[in-house]
């Protein structure tokens, strides 16, 4: 066992102890903190495999935008357990059959002899001055170029339904506006009337 | 140094060796970045408050001094400062969650440390070297909005979750700007690297420096900086006239000087990336004689105290923004603004050769 097994084998610990954290933890701020010490390790591993592009994505979206706004949202959340349990053995079926198929997928992959593994050979580990960045952006606009495109609009559409189905204007609301205050000038507001100095009797 | 690793080879081994060498030289040098990096904090808020001070026609701290000499009056102060909180109890509230309000300062500072790895002091003095180092600062930093959440959440106050939740919704909004902006960066540099970054502004002068081509970047980075640190005219997080003290109204002692720390040495990163992506980092503003004759790191600190002195003097200068008006300013100006300036940088950098260099006056691409 040389170093960096050793370092896998931890990362890989925290990742599963916190992966089932958050499934178990009770409240659920702490399952969304666990959940973000299982990315960060998750990201570690992917270090691990000389992925450092994805691994530092992963912490700078998932970690560093997306888990704000969950943690944001769950905090002001008052949560009811009971009320959360009463669906438990409706929807228990659907989280059997996916964990099922979780279940099969790993099994392919750890027993990949049965299925083939061996055409599917170890990468070569890459140079030092092999930069995973450029490769990447590098295939993401030449081959795959209509598949990013399409996720890109895919996102927008997103973004933009969600916009729109939330977006409502209020008009019983009083707000101020910033930019119409910003553009106030002096001579809006004030008008400087000359008055000439009353005398002394 | 090569004496060293042979004695480590010989002790333990010609596997273990090398890596417990490795080891130790990283711990060597992180040390040699974290301590003079606290040092500069405890002065940066000494320095902070003689120059609002002054700015004030005050005087500022004049009394804490070494060994009685009256020169050094004042320059004790932080030592005294650091001493004293030391000394406090940590108070925890007692509808407080214990274990998340200890972790809140750690989870705060860590990150504003970890960021550090990445910096080139100059073109060799460096602890990681690696390859998307902007990316690794860009990740960090966003790591450390969640010693905020949480210090407002474990509190158990309505003061301290307001801050929180202000705080949250600020830095990542500021952010997306921040992310453009280095954006615009690396579009100039070709590299995620910061070292490359540094000589891809090489040139003559400090007319080769990458904040003449990227002028709206830079200032939009300035200031998303200032705002992502919550230092004022942005510190609606801690708005003492609104909520006390916003997101650690409930700290004492030494949990609090973490949060302190955190904050001005996040400062002093923001500073520090300013005048590497911009200013030209180690490199000096003439390329002549008396100038080359100093050395890169000097330059390099010269620039980082020039920024500073921005961030105290906005202190000095701006009352608070309002919190409708910062989120305007994030979304609707700096966002538009970068956005528009990447695709014109874009369509510069595609131009052909020819065409470039027909450009009036230019150096730059």
């Amino acid at each position: 066992m040389n170093f960096q097994d050793i370092i896998f084998y931890i990362f890989a610990a925290i990742l599963v102890a916190s992966a089932l954290g958050v499934i178990t933890a009770r409240n659920p701020v702490y399952s969304a903190l666990l959940l973000v010490l299982a990315f960060v390790t998750c990201a570690g591993l992917w270090l691990l495999l000389e992925a450092e592009f994805l691994a530092i994505t992963l912490v700078l979206v998932y970690v560093g935008a997306v888990m704000v706004l969950f943690l944001f949202v769950v905090m002001m959340l008052d949560i009811n357990l009971d009320q959360l349990r009463e669906g438990f053995w409706r929807w228990f079926p659907f989280g059997a059959i996916i964990a099922l198929v979780m279940v099969a997928e790993i099994a392919m992959v750890l027993m990949g002899k049965h299925f083939g593994l061996e055409e599917m050979p170890t990468p070569e580990p890459q140079a030092a001055d092999y930069s995973n960045t450029k490769e990447l952006g590098r295939l993401i606009y030449t081959e795959y170029v209509y598949a990013f495109e399409l996720a890109a609009v895919l996102l927008l559409v997103a973004m933009v339904a969600a916009i729109a189905l939330t977006l409502r204007h209020r008009e019983d609301k009083k707000s101020p506006n910033p930019s119409r205050q910003v553009k106030v000038r002096k001579e809006d507001r004030i008008r400087v009337v000359a008055m000439p100095s009353e005398k002394k009797e | 140094m090569e004496y060293i690793q042979q004695q480590f080879v010989q002790i333990f081994g010609t596997e273990w060796g090398a890596m417990l060498f490795s080891l130790a030289t990283n711990m060597t040098f992180i040390f040699a970045i974290v301590i003079p990096l606290l040092l500069g904090v405890a002065y940066l808020t000494f320095a902070e408050r003689k120059i609002i001070a002054y700015m004030q026609i005050r005087v500022g701290p004049n009394r804490v001094t070494f060994f009685g000499i009256p020169w050094l009056r004042g320059w004790g102060q932080p030592i005294a400062d650091a001493v004293k909180a030391i000394m406090k109890e940590i108070v925890i509230p007692t509808g407080a969650n214990k274990f998340l309000f200890i972790l809140a300062p750690v989870l705060t500072i860590m990150p504003a440390l970890a960021a550090w790895a990445v910096i080139p002091f100059s073109p060799e003095l460096v602890l990681a070297d690696i390859n998307a180092g902007l990316l690794y600062i860009l990740a960090m930093t966003s790591m450390g909005i969640y010693g905020v959440i949480i210090a407002g959440w474990a509190s158990n106050s309505k003061y301290a979750f307001l801050g929180a939740m202000r705080s949250a919704a600020q830095v990542v909004s500021y952010e997306l700007a921040m992310g453009f902006a280095l954006v615009c960066v690396l579009m100039m540099s070709q590299s995620l690297n910061l070292g490359d970054i540094v000589n891809g502004q090489q040139g003559n002068s400090l007319m080769n420096w990458y904040w003449i081509p990227l002028f709206p970047m830079f200032l939009i980075y300035l200031i998303s900086g200032v705002a992502e640190t919550n230092r004022a005219p942005f510190d609606v997080a801690e708005g003492e006239s609104e909520i006390v003290a916003g997101f650690h109204v409930d700290y004492s002692g030494m949990a609090f000087t973490v949060f302190f720390l955190a904050e001005y040495s996040n400062m002093i990163l923001v500073a520090t990336l300013t005048s590497l992506l911009f200013l030209g980092g180690w490199l000096p503003p003439v390329d002549m004689a008396p100038f080359t004759l100093i050395p890169g790191f000097i330059w390099l600190l010269l620039k980082i105290a020039f920024i500073l002195f921005f961030f105290l003097w906005f202190r000095a200068t701006f009352p608070r923004y309002r919190y409708d008006q910062i989120m305007r300013l994030g979304w609707k100006i700096f966002i538009p603004i970068t956005l528009v300036w990447i695709v014109l940088l874009g369509l510069i950098m595609q131009l052909p050769e020819s065409m470039r260099d027909t450009f009036p006056l230019n150096i730059w691409f």
